[in-house]
C-alpha cells in the first residue's frame, strides 16, 4: 500500500474531520487506472482553517469531493466528528451533507440561471431547513445580508445580474444556510480580480469567526492560501509532500516541491530574486503511471536511487511540521 | 471573434482561408458584421507629440463601443510609448480595458459597433486608418500577439506541426522540408521537450503549458519586433507560468523585441518589465518606470490594488486592505475623477474636476491628491476619521504598520 504515512495525525476531540489512507481512482482506458489521490492523510481542527495547495491535476478537488463521498473514496477513511462517512449508505450519508458544504471556482455557472437568488439560497432548506416561506426569507435574508448582498433588491434578482465576486457571495450564502460544520472551498477566488479576491478572503475571515466554521481551502495561488490558512498542506500528484503550519512551512520549507512552488510564486516585488534558469519542461507526469518511489523525483534535483526505489514517509521537522522526503531542505528530528 | 486572433498570430494558409469562409457567421451583438475603423477629428495635444525613436507611439488612443446609443468608453485617450528590446507591463482590473486596448493598437477590432481614434505609430508609420489589408503586412513579421487562451489560437483539429509549417511558409520563402526542420527549431527554442516527436500532435494532446509555448513559438516564428502578450498566464500553474515569463524574458532580450505585457497581476509584471502603465476604466492613471513604481505609487488606485493583494511575506491572517466597490460603468462615468466612490482618499474637487495626468521626473499619474502629498495624507486621515467606508483599508493597513505605507 502506497501511503506517505500518518505521522502527521493528531490526536484530541477538537478533530472534526480525520482523513486517513484516502485513495481515489478513476478507471482510464485501456484498462488503465488514473491514481488521482494516493493514500493521505489529514486532519482538521474545529474552527481551524486547512489549505491544500499544488499544482494543476494533483488531486485537489478529487480530495475535497472524497470528503462529501462524491464519489466515494477507493479506498482509506474519511471521519467527520468521530463518524466513518465512507460506511454510510447513501440515504445515511445525504443526510450528512449538511454538515459538509462546498463552494466552487467558477461563481457564476455554479448557480442555477433561471432561478432568483431568493429560491436558490433557499432551496436546501426545503429539504433541511424550516419550509414555511416566512422563516426560510428571514434565514436567508440575515445571511445574504452577512455575505454583502442586499437581500430585497436580490430576493427577485438572477444570477446574471450580479459581478463574478457576487454570484460566489451568494454561492458562499447557500453553503451557510445549512449552517455546516465544515465548508470546503475549492478555489473560489480563483476566477477573481485581487480586488475582488480580497473582500472574498476577508469575508471568509470574518464568517468564519461568526459562525464557527472549519474550512477545507482548495487553492493554487500560494500567497492566497498562507493568507487563510492556519495550517498548509502541499499536494503532489496524488500524493501530500509536506504539511504544517502556515507560517512556518513559509519560512522554512522542508520539500523540494514546496521550494519549487515558492520560488515560482510572483512576488509584487521588483527586487524578489527570479530564477531565470527555469524555463525547462518540468511537466508532471502521468497520474496513469505516476513514478515509482517518490512520484516527484522525475523533477527533482536532489533525487537519487534511493527516491526512485522506496516511497519516503511523513517525519516531523518540527512540532507540527511534517515532511515525506528522502532528503529534505531541513533535518528532520530523529 | 476568432477569426481576428487566427490572423493576428499569422497564423495562415489553410487556417487563413478556412476562416475568412467564416465570415458571414453573425457576431455576438446579432448585427451584421462589418469592420468599423473610423477615425474621429481627435486631438493629440502637442505636449504629447508621438516619440519618433520609439517602436510603438500610441497617442490619445480611443476605442468606444456603441450600446443603444450610449458610448462605452473602453479605451478613452490613451497614450505610451514602447522601444525597442523594451517590455511594458500594462496592469488593471477585470474590465478596465486592457484587451480592447491592445487589439486596438493592433487593429484587430472584433466589433462591429467600435469606433477607433487616435494614433497609433509603428516605427513611424500610423496605423490608425489603415485598412485590414494593409495591417496585415504588419502581422506575424512585425507585431504578434499571444492570448490568455492559447485554444483561440490554435486550431484544435490541424496537427501543431501543420500549424506551425503553415504560418511559416505563409510568411516566409521555405520549402516543405526547410519549414519543417525550422518548425522543430522553434519548439526548441519553447523549450518543448522531444520537438520533431512533438509535431504530430493535436493540441489537446498537449497541456495547456505546452500549447501556450507552441502559441509562443507562433508568435516569435515571424521574428516580431513587437510582441503583445495578453495575459499569456493567467490560466496556468505558477511553474509554468514562472517558465513561460522567463522564456518570453530570454526570447525578448535575444531579439531586442519590444514586449507589452498585460496582467491584472503587479506580481507578474514586478519583476519582467521595464515600465508599467496602470489603467483604470480604460484611461491610464500611473506610468512610470517599474522601479520607480514600486517605490513610490503615486496613484491611490495603483497603492490599492498593490495592498488588496495577500503576500507571501506577510504572516498569516493578516487582513488585506480590499477595495471597496466595483469599477464605474464605462457608459455612464461620473464626472471627475472615476476612483472616487472607491478612493480612501477622495475629496470633494474629485467629483467635480476630472484628474489631468501630469508627469514629474518621468513619473506620470492623475490625481489631485497624489499618495505622498501633504495633502494627500490630511485627506486620508480626515476620511478615516469621519469612517468613511472607502478608507477602511487603508485604516487597516496604516494600524498593521504603524502609520507607515510601505
Ligand atoms: N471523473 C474522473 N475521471 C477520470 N479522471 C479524473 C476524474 N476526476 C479527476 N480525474 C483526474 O484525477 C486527477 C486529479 O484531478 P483533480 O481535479 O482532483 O485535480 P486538482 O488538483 O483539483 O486540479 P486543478 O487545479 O486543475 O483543479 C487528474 O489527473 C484528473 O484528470
Ligand atoms: N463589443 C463590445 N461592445 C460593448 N462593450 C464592449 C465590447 N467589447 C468589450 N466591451 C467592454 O469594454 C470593456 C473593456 O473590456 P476588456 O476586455 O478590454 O477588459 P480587460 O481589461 O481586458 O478585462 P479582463 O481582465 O477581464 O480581460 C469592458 O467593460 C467590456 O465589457
Ligand atoms: S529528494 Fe527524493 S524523496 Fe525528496 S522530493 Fe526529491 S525525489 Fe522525492
Ligand atoms: S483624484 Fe481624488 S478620487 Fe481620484 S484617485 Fe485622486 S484622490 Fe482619489
Ligand atoms: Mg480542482
Ligand atoms: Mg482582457
Amino acid at each position: 500500500m502506497a501511503g506517505s504515512g500518518s505521522a502527521h495525525l493528531r490526536n484530541g476531540g477538537d478533530i472534526v474531520i480525520r482523513v486517513e489512507n484516502l485513495t481515489v481512482e478513476f478507471p482510464a482506458k485501456g484498462g488503465n487506472v488514473v491514481h488521482a489521490v494516493s493514500g493521505i492523510s489529514f486532519d482538521v481542527r474545529r474552527g481551524e482553517t486547512l489549505g491544500l495547495v499544488g499544482e494543476s491535476g494533483c488531486g485537489k478537488s478529487t480530495t475535497g469531493k472524497a470528503l462529501l463521498q462524491l464519489p466515494a473514496p477507493t479506498g482509506g477513511s474519511v471521519q467527520l466528528d468521530g463518524e466513518e462517512l465512507t460506511q454510510l449508505s447513501r440515504t445515511e450519508m445525504i443526510a450528512r451533507r449538511t454538515d459538509i458544504q462546498m463552494i466552487f471556482q467558477d461563481p457564476i455557472s455554479s448557480l442555477n440561471p433561471r432561478r432568483t437568488i431568493g429560491k436558490i439560497v433557499a432551496e436546501p432548506l426545503d429539504v433541511w431547513g424550516p419550509t414555511a416561506s416566512d422563516e426560510q426569507w428571514a434565514l436567508v435574508a440575515s445571511i445574504l445580508d452577512a455575505v454583502g448582498i442586499d437581500p430585497e433588491s436580490a430576493k427577485y434578482r438572477r444570477p446574471h445580474e450580479y459581478s463574478g465576486g457576487q454570484c460566489q457571495r451568494i454561492s458562499i450564502a447557500r453553503a451557510l444556510v445549512m449552517e455546516p460544520k465544515v465548508i470546503i472551498c475549492d478555489e473560489p477566488v480563483s476566477a477573481l480580480d485581487v480586488s475582488v479576491q480580497a473582500q472574498i478572503l476577508n469575508m471568509l475571515e470574518d464568517l468564519k469567526a461568526k459562525y464557527g466554521l472549519t474550512l477545507v481551502f482548495i487553492a493554487h495561488d500560494l500567497a492566497v492560501v498562507k493568507n487563510i490558512s492556519d495550517r498548509v498542506a502541499v499536494m503532489y500528484l496524488g500524493k501530500m509532500c509536506e504539511i504544517s503550519d502556515s507560517d512556518d512551512l513559509y519560512a522554512t520549507p522542508a520539500h523540494p516541491y514546496t521550494q519549487l512552488l515558492m520560488d515560482s510564486h510572483p512576488e509584487p516585488n521588483p527586487e524578489a530574486v527570479i530564477d531565470e534558469m527555469v524555463v525547462l519542461g518540468g511537466e508532471i507526469p502521468s497520474p496513469i503511471f505516476p513514478p515509482s518511489g517518490c512520484r516527484f523525483r522525475t523533477r527533482c534535483e536532489f533525487a537519487d536511487e534511493l527516491c526512485a526505489h522506496e516511497e519516503p514517509q511523513m517525519s516531523m521537522i518540527s512540532d507540527g511540521h511534517y515532511v515525506a522526503c528522502h532528503h529534505p531542505l531541513v533535518e528532520p528530528v530523529s | 471573434m476568432t477569426h481576428h486572433q487566427y490572423r493576428a498570430q499569422g497564423l495562415a494558409g489553410n487556417e487563413r482561408r478556412k476562416l475568412h469562409c467564416s465570415h458571414h457567421r453573425k457576431p455576438d451583438n446579432g448585427g451584421t458584421r462589418v469592420e468599423v475603423w473610423q477615425i474621429k477629428g481627435g486631438v493629440v495635444s502637442s505636449s504629447a507629440a508621438s516619440d519618433s525613436h520609439a517602436l510603438l507611439s500610441v497617442r490619445d488612443l480611443r476605442t468606444h463601443f456603441d450600446v443603444g446609443g450610449d458610448a462605452v468608453k473602453a479605451v478613452d485617450g490613451v497614450s505610451f510609448d514602447v522601444h525597442e528590446g523594451k517590455a511594458l507591463g500594462i496592469v488593471g482590473e477585470s474590465g478596465c480595458g486592457k484587451t480592447v486596448l491592445s487589439r486596438s493598437i493592433m487593429g484587430i477590432t472584433t466589433a462591429s459597433n467600435a469606433s477607433t481614434s487616435g494614433s497609433v505609430k509603428y516605427s513611424g508609420t500610423e496605423l490608425v486608418g489603415k485598412g485590414k489589408r494593409e495591417l496585415r503586412k504588419f502581422w506575424g513579421e512585425e507585431m504578434a500577439m499571444v492570448f490568455q487562451d492559447p485554444m483561440t489560437s490554435l486550431n484544435p483539429v490541424v496537427r501543431i506541426g501543420r500549424q506551425l509549417t503553415e504560418h511559416l511558409r505563409a510568411h516566409k520563402d521555405l520549402s516543405k522540408s526547410e519549414a519543417n526542420d525550422l518548425a522543430v527549431q522553434l519548439l526548441t527554442w519553447v523549450r518543448i521537450p522531444e520537438p520533431k516527436e512533438r509535431l504530430s500532435n493535436f493540441p489537446h494532446q498537449m497541456s495547456g503549458g505546452m500549447r501556450q509555448r507552441v502559441c509562443i513559438a507562433i508568435a516569435l516564428a515571424c521574428s516580431p519586433n513587437l510582441l503583445f502578450a495578453d495575459e499569456p498566464t493567467t490560466a496556468l500553474d505558477v511553474t509554468v507560468q514562472h517558465q513561460i515569463l522567463n522564456l518570453l524574458a530570454q526570447q525578448q532580450q535575444e531579439r531586442q523585441m519590444g514586449m507589452v505585457l498585460v496582467t491584472h497581476d503587479l506580481g507578474v509584471v514586478a519583476t519582467r518589465t521595464d515600465d508599467i502603465a496602470v489603467m483604470y476604466a480604460g484611461k491610464i492613471v500611473e506610468k512610470a518606470s517599474t522601479s520607480a513604481l514600486f517605490s513610490g505609487m503615486r496613484h491611490p488606485y495603483t497603492q490599492s490594488l498593490f495592498w488588496s493583494i495577500p503576500k507571501t511575506s506577510e504572516p498569516k491572517h493578516t487582513r488585506l486592505s480590499a477595495i471597496v466597490g466595483r469599477p464605474p460603468n464605462l457608459a455612464a462615468l461620473p464626472s471627475g475623477c472615476s476612483f472616487a466612490d472607491r478612493c480612501p482618499y477622495v475629496q470633494p474637487i474629485c467629483r467635480e474636476v476630472e484628474p489631468q495626468l501630469q508627469t514629474i521626473d518621468s513619473h506620470s499619474f492623475a490625481c489631485h491628491l497624489p499618495v505622498g502629498s501633504s495633502d494627500a495624507e490630511a485627506a486620508l486621515s480626515a476620511n478615516i476619521s469621519a469612517g468613511l467606508p472607502q478608507s477602511e483599508g487603508a485604516a487597516t493597513r496604516r494600524e498593521a504598520h504603524q502609520g507607515t505605507f510601505t
